[in-house]
């Protein structure tokens, strides 16, 4: 579903670049995961797939298509992205009834048919939050709001940037099960970009661990799991996510 | 536990004039130990640290049986002397350096301000060299090249170091740490825990470490209270977290995603109204 050849990613024209010589693949249907730490280049990657950075070099081709630099309208009704924080994703002054119908008034689509209820029991909200602003709704509430927003167009692909970073574990497995749920629902792909390993081994079948601008290694789920890595950096990210859960003596 | 650095009892906090209870019948005491508070965004636990801080705005109403810190009553005492208390003898480290370090100033000033402000009589040559062993002390190298660093110039690990040697500075006797790791990367994250960790053991420290993360409090802490909704709900050991009683604390432990045995489904908290006020389940040993 997505392709991603030999991608480097500068943020202007001339400067050094962030993201060097990357490939990876999406198949249809999967989630793909891309974790590392801050400053990695793991968000910078979806940045310039979702075409909010033309500053790339290689190519990024969907469903068979390589992208122009300049996206257009048709691509956002397949390609949509789920941001970290819904209080900066989201209109702070707008509905959000008005916030969902914007993809429709961006495509130049009516706004009139469209079913806002359904929409928002499909992500677990009740109807009734429509007509409330974005203050009005709990962290999780606006990011099922951000995740119905991106469901309008129903796209094909889903580019998640840490979309439960901002959230409380408990409202974070609501938000990943959600997102499993619809996964399998309606066929989507997803690419998430993550620094929590976990999260990344719940969601995705297949993982890229990403260094200083560079895809160290990829890997399956299962291997992961089993400790199968091979870069030194891989071993060490694994291993430090899992003292987190476990035994004490590690860390004192 | 005889020689209690902090006591608090029936702690209750209230905004808005009373309408919003924050925080509602809150007890524990704090020995020379890692005691970790848990609990999801507004539960009460940060406001329980600026509680002791005596830090929260004019509008919150504070109120208690008891909140003391060694002899001291934090609910009489007067400004005056909360300023040789705060910072001096009870130390406070927040989430995020970006934000809580001066954005103007190089480090090593803005920590031998602090030194200054708490030992007056102190010369400039004094404070820059206990500047020096503080940065050597939480492990930068090269302590002369960063003290004279600008905050944006160092990275966020190392700016929660700045944090740390800047409130351990002057010796304080309690160090509350709010979300100190928050920001951080799980790699650093663990390294800045190592560092508290051994800080506190050889500083004889009370450590009040608040936090939403359980594996992290599991690990590190010594005694853990889970919060919720203003209340402490459970208060247990933290290697027996596995073995909590209370609903929520099960609830928040199943909801954590993990790397080696992933359900397919993760188990989602079903919130009890009798939480709000059900009985504090305790297992101390």
């Amino acid at each position: 579903m997505i392709e991603i050849d030999n991608l480097t990613i500068r943020f202007a024209a001339g400067q050094r670049p962030v993201v060097r010589n990357i490939s990876f693949g999406v198949e249809k249907g999967a989630a793909f995961g891309l974790v590392g730490e801050s400053g990695c280049g793991k968000s910078t990657v979806l940045r310039a797939i979702s075409g909010l950075n033309p500053n790339y070099q290689g190519s990024i081709e969907l469903d068979g298509d390589i992208l122009d630099r300049r996206r257009d309208r048709p691509f956002f009704r397949r390609v949509q992205m789920v941001f970290q924080d819904p209080y900066g994703s989201l209109h702070p002054r707008k509905t959000i009834r008005s916030q969902l119908k914007e993809p429709l008034r961006n495509q130049g689509l009516a706004t009139g048919s469209m079913d806002v209820d359904a929409l928002l029991r499909s992500v677990g909200l009740d109807p009734s939050l429509s007509y409330r602003f974005p203050h009005q709704l709990s962290g999780g509430q606006r990011q099922r709001v951000a995740i119905a927003r991106a469901l309008v167009l129903n796209p094909a692909v889903l580019l998640l940037d840490e979309p439960t970073s901002a959230l409380d574990v408990s409202v974070q497995a609501e938000i990943l099960n959600l997102l499993d749920d619809l996964r399998r629902e309606r066929g989507l792909t997803y690419l998430l970009v993550s620094h929590d390993l976990a999260v990344v081994s719940h969601m995705c079948s297949r993982v890229a661990i990403m260094e200083a601008g560079e895809i160290v290694e990829q890997v399956n789920i299962e291997r992961l799991r089993k400790g199968e890595v091979e870069h030194p950096y891989s071993q060490r990210l694994l291993r430090a996510s899992r003292t987190y859960g476990k035994q004490r003596e590690v860390v004192a | 536990m005889s020689s209690s650095l902090i006591d608090v009892s029936n702690l209750e906090i209230a905004f808005g004039g009373g309408s919003v209870r924050a925080v509602r019948g809150v007890s524990f005491s704090l020995g020379q130990e890692k005691l970790g508070i848990v609990g999801e965004s507004g539960s009460g636990k940060s406001t329980v640290g600026r509680a002791i801080m005596r830090l929260l705005p004019p509008t919150a109403m504070v109120s208690a049986e008891r909140m003391s810190f060694r002899d001291v009553d934090l609910l009489k005492v007067d400004e005056r002397e909360m300023m040789t208390i705060r910072g001096r003898r009870i130390g406070l480290i927040l989430q995020d350096p970006k934000y809580s370090l001066n954005p103007v100033m190089r480090i090593g000033e803005q920590i031998a301000e602090t030194y200054r402000l708490h030992y007056p009589k102190a010369s400039a040559k004094q404070a820059h060299g206990q500047t020096l062993e503080m940065l050597d002390a939480v492990k930068i190298r090269e302590v002369e090249r960063v003290a004279r660093l600008y905050p944006h110039e160092i990275s966020g690990g190392m700016g929660q170091r700045v944090m740390i040697a800047m409130m351990l500075i002057a010796e304080p006797e309690v160090l509350i740490a709010d979300e100190p790791t928050s920001a951080l990367d799980v790699t650093v994250r663990l390294e800045i825990l190592a560092l508290l960790d051994e800080l506190v053991a050889r500083r004889n420290l009370g450590l009040i470490f608040i936090s939403h993360d359980l594996n992290l409090v599991r690990n590190f802490c010594d005694r853990v209270l889970i919060m919720y909704a203003g209340r402490v709900v459970e208060v247990l050991e933290a290697r027996d977290l596995d073995k909590a009683r209370h609903p929520y604390t099960q609830g928040l432990l199943a909801s954590l995603p993990s790397i080696d045995d992933p359900p397919a489904r993760l188990p989602i908290l079903k919130r009890d109204p009798s939480w709000l006020d059900g009985k504090i389940l305790e297992r101390t040993r």
